[in-house]
């Protein structure tokens, strides 16, 4: 079993992002990177997995060379090797970032591709669908459990309304929704070996992207209308009092 | 004169409500244009249904058996054939979990771009389509510029007001030469989350359970708040984290994004992932002990006290004065 699992580097989900005064971006000096948390979910199903029944897990990032440190911690977390595609998010869209995934699958033919459902940052959910129509497989988005039996994946997804089951046969690409599991935390042992784990470097000249460019791009940053609220109410009392008369919501 | 594709997401015989908002994006898109709306059914036995979505606009219809249950591979193959045969320039379905699984698949089958959760339309040309849309749970509204002969978009449901029957109904065309051969999925079966309160996204009131509830005692009181109304329960992530709810109920960017007429947030800090799926809500009532909290900063009204306390307080009052 060999399951390869995307790895973003993504803005620290806790903290507020500022926009630039000209509106061309997130202020980033100062700012914090961290996994994205549902690509953390990926890779903890993966080793998962391939503790049950033996495997490869094989994770990628698509960004900046400062997103080895993520590869390392997903290395550390106990993946086996790293695979990253130097590439900004500014020259990418999910089309694209689909595109090198495909090129990947195709080099690393791995039986089940795992990506968190969206990465917290640019919060689209395409990239897996996308992966999954261009390799004409099946797709599971959404998954909150996952069981391999006979060569398929047996998949649980969050819908609206409830939780669906689907039977998808391998290679196949499946999304982890938030409650697939909780991810570990890297041991000191773990940290020690991730270090001596290969991390190859791939551009999209060596992929055969170079100069493909994106059909959607963002021109424009700003920030939200901000709510007009706080006012302050000093009892119940005086909540339904306004509720009722000011509001008249009730 | 841009022909602009809906997709219906069903609900038995009928058009899920979430459907009428995408119409109305549809509807700006079309205008802006001079072009036209078109509705496409998919299913299997769908006449009822594309009856019903001609009361909107011209309808396609994808009537096979192998329809008759939402799958993203039988789904997509469907759309793309009613893409093609419209010569859609924009195609457009709800920001719903069928919508979101669906979309992009049809996109990377179309070679287009995509614009997920897309809250208001900027414009629209023969080469280019320009939405709104927020990125960064909430933080960011960014203007998204998609090039491109189709353009999709997911729209988020509570930016557009749901859209009003025409005069006359629209015609129902089949979806021709649809082949569905090799499909891998297998449909194994579905566990209904179990209640008698309306769905979330549709409620007009909604009461959302933080962690403050401290787990079921909390959450029954958050669930009396809204069964008073014949609200809808929502919960943070960190309630349905600790599993205390289940995972469709969570209100925020990686769950439902809401807007009711009135939100009540019960023992919630207001943590950004959570306001970016309830901050368009009318009027936001919020209830925690902590003054600090950041929920307190964005509810029109802002109630600092214990919620074992004051959530019964609430409900006798509310009870005695309607």
């Amino acid at each position: 079993m060999k399951i390869l699992v995307t790895v973003k580097r993504v803005t620290d989900p806790d903290a507020k992002v500022k926009i630039k005064p000209d509106g061309t971006g997130i202020i980033t000096e100062g700012i914090e990177y961290k996994a994205n948390p549902f690509d953390e979910i990926a890779v903890e199903e993966a080793l998962r997995l391939t503790e049950k029944s033996g495997g490869e897990v094989v994770v990628v990032s698509i960004g900046p060379a400062e997103a080895t440190k993520e590869l390392r911690t997903a290395l550390a977390m106990g993946a086996h090797r790293g695979i990253l595609v130097d590439a900004r998010d500014e020259g990418l869209d999910s089309l694209l970032t689909a595109r090198i995934l495909q090129k990947l699958v195709a080099k690393e033919q791995p039986d089940l591709v795992l990506l968190g459902k969206q990465a917290v940052d640019g919060d689209s959910n395409q990239v897996g669908q996308i992966l999954a129509c261009l390799l004409g497989l099946p797709q599971a988005c959404f998954a909150s459990k996952i069981v391999l039996e006979g060569g398929r994946a047996v998949v649980t997804r969050e819908v609206d309304g409830g939780l669906e089951t689907l039977s998808v046969p391998l290679p196949a690409v499946v999304t982890a929704d938030l409650r697939l599991n909780e991810p570990r935390y890297a041991s000191l042992p773990g940290i020690m070996k991730a270090k001596k784990k290969p991390i190859d470097t791939l551009t999209l000249e060596s992929l055969g992207l170079a100069g493909v460019a994106p059909k959607v791009r963002i021109r424009g940053y700003a920030a939200p209308p901000a709510r007009k609220g706080g006012r302050k109410v000093a009892s119940v009392e005086e909540l339904v009092d306004l509720l009722k008369n000011e509001a008249k919501v009730i | 004169m841009s022909k602009i594709l809906v997709i219906v997401e069903p609900q038995g015989d009928a058009l899920r409500p979430v459907t009428l908002n995408s119409v109305t994006l549809a509807r700006q898109a079309a205008a802006a244009t001079g072009g036209s709306v078109t509705l496409l059914v998919v299913g299997s036995g769908v006449g009822p249904l594309a009856q019903a979505a001609a009361q909107y606009g011209d309808v396609l219809v994808a009537d096979q058996p192998e329809l008759g249950r939402y799958l993203a591979e039988a789904w997509s193959l469907a759309v793309v054939a009613a893409v093609q045969q419209l010569g859609a320039r924009l195609v457009v379905v709800g920001a719903t979990s069928l919508g979101k699984d669906l979309l992009p698949r049809v996109a990377g089958a179309l070679d287009a771009g995509m614009g997920s959760d897309v809250s208001a339309l900027v414009g629209i040309d023969a080469s280019k389509v320009t939405f709104l849309r927020e990125m960064w749970a909430g933080n960011v509204l960014a203007t998204l510029e998609i090039e491109g002969p189709c353009a999709l978009a997911t729209a988020r449901p509570t930016e557009f007001a749901p859209a009003a029957p025409l005069a006359a109904p629209g015609s129902i065309t089949p979806v021709a030469g649809l082949s569905l051969a090799g499909l891998q999925t297998q449909w194994v079966g579905f566990a209904p989350s179990i209640s008698a309160r309306p769905d979330l996204t549709e409620a007009k009131v909604v009461a959302s359970a933080g962690r403050g509830t401290k787990g079921a005692d909390g959450i029954k009181l958050v669930e009396q708040l809204a069964d008073l109304f014949g609200g809808a329960l929502g919960a943070t992530r960190a309630v349905v984290d600790a599993g205390w709810l289940p995972n469709d109920l969570q209100v925020g960017q990686t769950g439902k994004v809401v807007a009711p007429e009135l939100y009540f947030a019960v023992g919630l800090s207001g943590a950004i992932q959570h306001l970016a799926g309830m901050k368009a809500s009318k009027v936001i009532v919020a209830i925690n002990k902590d003054e600090e909290a950041p929920i307190l900063a964005v509810a029109d009204y802002a109630l600092v006290a214990d919620l074992f306390k004051a959530v019964p307080e609430l409900i006798e009052r509310i009870k005695a004065v309607r």
